[in-house]
């Protein structure tokens, strides 16, 4: 082989004017525009109204003579001294419920991810069907199913679990409905699919061949799912929960429908005093109570759980 | 001891049937009822087969004209919803621009707040405003409570899109509107589909927000609630369980549709 | 190559630059690519190669600077509007429409009605006459590539940008890719310029390659004379292997005379690239590993006069069928690559035995010390 001539030795780079470009100002308008519409609607519709509740729950007056902003922080004091049993016992039904969704979701999300084969978008539908019959219709079902002298009641005192359920005071001793345990069982059972959906969109993402790494590598297949299937799901055990507490805690339906009055939710208490005293401050003050419970309780659990990107 | 063991094997299979079964169960029920004849005004206890209530679906006052309401309402805000979460969800996956942290927290905040806090809200400023309540305030309120899950959804799809695909369109002479046109929209079609349906139902079903802010006017679910007080026509029943087999059968013609397709594509 | 297009012209490239934010990607860079020509940018990912050519396809604003076609200035033209097409990594295809309505996108955009016979023809020639009604996703990656290749052609574009058009598929279907290619190049004599990391697709397809580096051009040429003529440390590492040894120069009347590794090399003047030539100076000297013959140390004395020599120890050996590559440890430099080709070996050439290395000076180039001597020795797959 020939060896060829090694070219001229490269020119040195010459200085010279360079002008830059800026991109177009319209281009750089192009998110403004896009955004624009719906964040106003936004900000008119949701932030706006905050900003009128809060000023709403520091004024005094009546309904004849006309609200004024007063700063009379006492209505925060006056609502959570009457109104915090209906506090307490909101947060536990949600949370009751919240646990009960994600131990009853999860089987059957892991179900629709893993074991379903074929008959996947079968489940899936049936899952996501009963959505199309409105959630009011099935809420007052449930007041069927669990009538006094039932099948299920029947069979639950056949079993002596109303004995024990009414020991730790969640029922009657014959009877279901009209006790924390209808409200609660209403609750888990409305926000179920909320659970199960998320649930299912992570566990599906995960895949198959880490269950066989991970049984290739001596895990039983209990640890193979406390060790891998699990901390993968984590994304959508918090998504899930969320979408489950959160509405969960401000519902009233489930407590009106299927409860009594010692059930009673924070919701019913804000619509009522909303709807009907017509006592606008302190309608206002509970629910900014309420928005700063949830607050505080989502933005501590998605700190725990280091999940930032829900959105 | 087999039975046991086969147990323990499909304990999940088993759980998750059971959990499915407790899903379904009400909806059984509100079919069952609705060929119910129950005895005075409520229809909670079984009484005799009939088939009154589906002859005249429409029998009982206002039920139909809240009925007809809800579409609308849902239709118009499914619309409003999408079309702003649409465009909200593409400045927030195609574009850097400052406040995007802030605008990020804006639209998860009303999913991450209890609906009331939200219908309560909503009802001040109205009244402050001397709003007069009805179809409009309700509109109102379900276009910006559907707005976040649109976007939500949307984004997830546009996030999946290659952006190589719009520059290859652009490359091969498509102008702005063009591309947008023929390739990003009907790419992004299913994420939009899936934002606008998940809108169309949580508007069609929503009783609390719309409760605060309906003023008189009277919404399917503001009817059933009602009717809870008053008395349980089996038309609610009928109309629940339509709604229900209608669903199924649109998601299964569907999917026969789409493996048809599968299968000609294949050939 | 042919040149019957008379419209068009050159891709001219005129301190062309591309900064983002305190990045600069692409440093005031001026290149020609002749009409008619494949030329490969060739580099390391990162290296600002696809800035380049997004640059000239009007994904990218450039920073400074002007691209011409021919006379003409497209700078400030949107890509809509460029006679450029581009075959996008991964292809890009439209997975919503079928390879026919693929390849007649570009047509339909510029309002051409009857595009029949022009997508017939084109699918016929990428041979994929078969699968016009297919979706891109039933098609396999070879298939892909070639609908995009289709779908760029169909245009007649004056240019066609291939963005790492073979990345995405197995060693044996990117050779023959780079065949069918080259075939179509010189077929349709279109300038193509090609994005790659790979040099040997680079050097088998392409009549010029630029090969870059942290957003600079380090050295353009044919590939046999980048090849053998190699002027920094980068492209001698980047472009196949290199033994690059220092050394001090003790004579610089004729041949330059290197003392390196106890011993005295010789080199070419005219091969040498350094900027200084004088006695004293620092030097490295390179070699290919094919242009060394390894002979066992009790053969010395057979050694022609004449030729470069080093001796050493064989450190490693690996046999791979065509060729035996060896790896020697000397005092000139630790690790230094041999490649013999299998005809008559030498059954004594294991690790351990003491060897001599010899060559003929011609081969040898020289570089400038004063520059790393491990630049562009990582591999492709490192360079991921």
């Amino acid at each position: 082989m020939s060896v060829t001539e090694a070219p001229p030795a490269p020119t040195p780079e010459e200085p010279r004017e360079l002008t830059l470009r800026k991109p177009s100002t319209r281009k750089r308008l192009i998110p403004y525009w896009l955004l624009l519409p719906g964040i106003l609607w936004l900000v008119v519709f949701f932030v706006l109204p905050l900003v009128y509740q809060a000023s709403t729950s520091v004024q005094t007056g009546s309904l004849e003579q006309g609200f004024e902003v007063t700063w009379h922080f006492q209505t925060y004091v006056d609502a959570l001294r009457e109104y915090y049993p209906q506090f307490i016992r909101s947060l536990f039904y949600a949370g009751t419920a919240t646990i009960l969704c994600l131990l009853l979701g999860y089987p059957l999300a892991y179900l629709i991810a893993f074991k379903a084969g074929r008959w996947r978008n079968l489940v899936l539908v049936l899952v996501i069907a009963p959505f199309f019959t409105s959630f009011l219709i099935r809420t007052l079902a449930w007041k069927t199913i669990l009538a006094d002298g039932g099948a299920v009641v029947d069979v639950l005192n056949t079993l002596h679990v109303l004995d024990v359920t009414s020991w730790l005071g969640w029922t009657e001793s014959n009877r279901v409905l009209a006790t924390p345990m209808a409200v609660v069982c209403g609750l888990t059972y409305n926000f179920l699919p909320f659970m199960i959906l998320p649930l299912y969109t992570s566990l599906e993402r995960i895949d198959g061949r880490l269950h066989e790494a991970a049984g290739d590598l001596y895990a039983t297949p209990a640890t193979t799912f406390r060790k891998v299937t699990f901390p993968l799901s984590m994304p959508g055990v918090v998504s899930g929960t969320l979408l489950t507490f959160i509405p969960a805690s401000g519902d009233y339906v489930n407590a009106e429908l299927l409860g009594s009055t010692d059930t009673k939710m924070v919701g019913s208490v804000i619509q009522s005093q909303f709807l009907r005293v017509l006592d606008y401050p302190t309608a206002a003050a509970l629910s900014f109570i309420l928005m700063a419970i949830v607050l505080m309780v989502v933005t501590f659990y998605i700190r725990r759980s280091g999940t930032e990107d829900l959105v | 001891m087999p039975v046991l063991r086969w147990i323990r094997r499909n304990l999940v299979v088993i759980a998750g049937l059971l959990t499915l079964a407790y899903m379904i169960l009400p909806n059984i029920v509100v079919m069952v009822f609705s060929f119910n004849k129950p005895k005075g005004r409520f229809n909670y206890e079984w009484q005799r087969f009939s088939l009154d209530a589906w002859k005249d679906p429409c029998g009982v006052a206002d039920l139909c004209g809240s009925l007809s309401l809800s579409l609308q309402i849902a239709f118009w805000a499914t619309l409003g919803a999408t079309a702003l979460g649409t465009a909200v969800a593409f400045a927030l996956v195609r574009y850097r621009f400052r406040a995007r942290g802030a605008i990020s927290s804006l639209i998860f905040l009303p999913m991450a707040m209890p609906e009331v806090v939200m219908a309560a809200s909503l009802l001040t400023l109205f009244l402050n405003m001397g709003a007069e309540l009805g179809f409009w305030t309700v509109l109102i309120a379900h276009i910006m409570f559907c707005l976040s899950f649109v976007v939500t959804a949307v984004k997830a799809r546009v996030m999946s899109m290659d952006p190589r695909l719009e520059e290859a369109a652009r490359d091969l002479y498509a102008g702005p509107v063009q591309t947008f046109v023929r390739v990003t929209l009907p790419i992004a079609a299913p994420g939009i589909a899936a934002g606008a349906l998940l809108a169309f139902a949580l508007s069609f079903d929503d009783f609390i927000i719309t409760n605060f802010n309906a003023g008189s006017t009277v919404t399917f679910p503001m009817f059933v609630w009602g009717s809870a007080q008053r008395g349980t026509p089996v038309q609610i029943n009928v109309i629940g369980t339509a709604m229900f087999v209608i669903a199924v059968l649109m998601v299964l013609v569907g999917q026969l549709i789409a493996n048809r397709r599968k299968s000609n594509a294949r050939n | 190559m042919t040149q019957q297009q008379t419209a068009g012209g050159d891709v001219r490239l005129a301190g062309i630059s591309k900064t983002y934010g305190s990045f600069t990607a692409v440093h005031p860079l001026d290149l020609t690519v002749p009409q008619g020509s494949f030329f490969a940018l060739l580099g390391a990912s990162g290296c600002g190669k696809t800035t380049t050519l997004r640059m000239i396809a009007g994904l990218e604003e450039a920073t400074t600077g002007t691209v011409f076609l021919g006379d003409r200035d497209i700078t400030d033209l949107p890509p809509y509007k460029r006679p450029v097409n581009t075959v996008f990594q991964s292809y890009a295809l439209f997975p919503h429409l079928d390879i026919t309505e693929n390849v007649a996108f570009g047509l339909r955009r510029r309002g051409i009605k009857s595009v029949k016979k022009q997508v017939d023809e084109m699918l016929e020639l990428v041979q994929l006459g078969d699968f016009a009604r297919r979706k891109p996703h039933q098609l396999s990656g070879g298939q892909q590539q070639r609908v995009a290749v289709a779908r760029a052609l169909i245009n007649h574009p004056q240019v066609l940008l291939l963005d790492e058009p073979l990345g995405a598929l197995d060693l044996k279907l990117r050779r023959q890719m780079q065949l069918e290619l080259k075939r179509i190049q010189t077929e349709v004599g279109i300038t193509f310029v090609h994005v790659t990391h790979d040099q040997e697709e680079a050097m088998t397809m392409a009549d010029t390659v630029a090969v870059m580096n942290g957003g600079r051009v380090e050295q353009l040429g044919a590939p046999a004379d980048l090849y053998e003529n190699p002027r920094t440390t980068f492209v001698a590492n980047f472009l196949g292997t290199s033994n690059l040894i220092g050394g001090e120069i003790v004579s610089s009347g004729g041949d330059l005379v290197v003392a390196a590794g106890g011993g005295k090399l010789t080199l070419p003047r005219e091969r040498c690239s350094a900027s200084s030539t004088s006695s004293g100076g620092r030097l490295l000297l390179g070699i290919r590993p094919e242009k060394i013959s390894l002979a066992h140390a009790d053969d010395a004395d057979s050694i022609a006069a004449g030729r470069n020599r080093v001796t050493g120890r064989i450190t490693d050996s690996s046999f791979i069928g065509v060729s035996t590559q060896y790896v020697v440890e000397s005092p000139a430099g630790t690790a230094l690559q041999v490649y013999e080709q299998n005809i008559e070996r030498d059954t004594r050439l294991v690790p351990g035995a003491e060897v001599v290395l010899h060559w003929n000076p011609a081969h040898t180039f020289g570089l400038d010390a004063a520059q790393d001597i491990g630049a562009g020795a990582t591999s492709v797959e490192d360079a991921e």
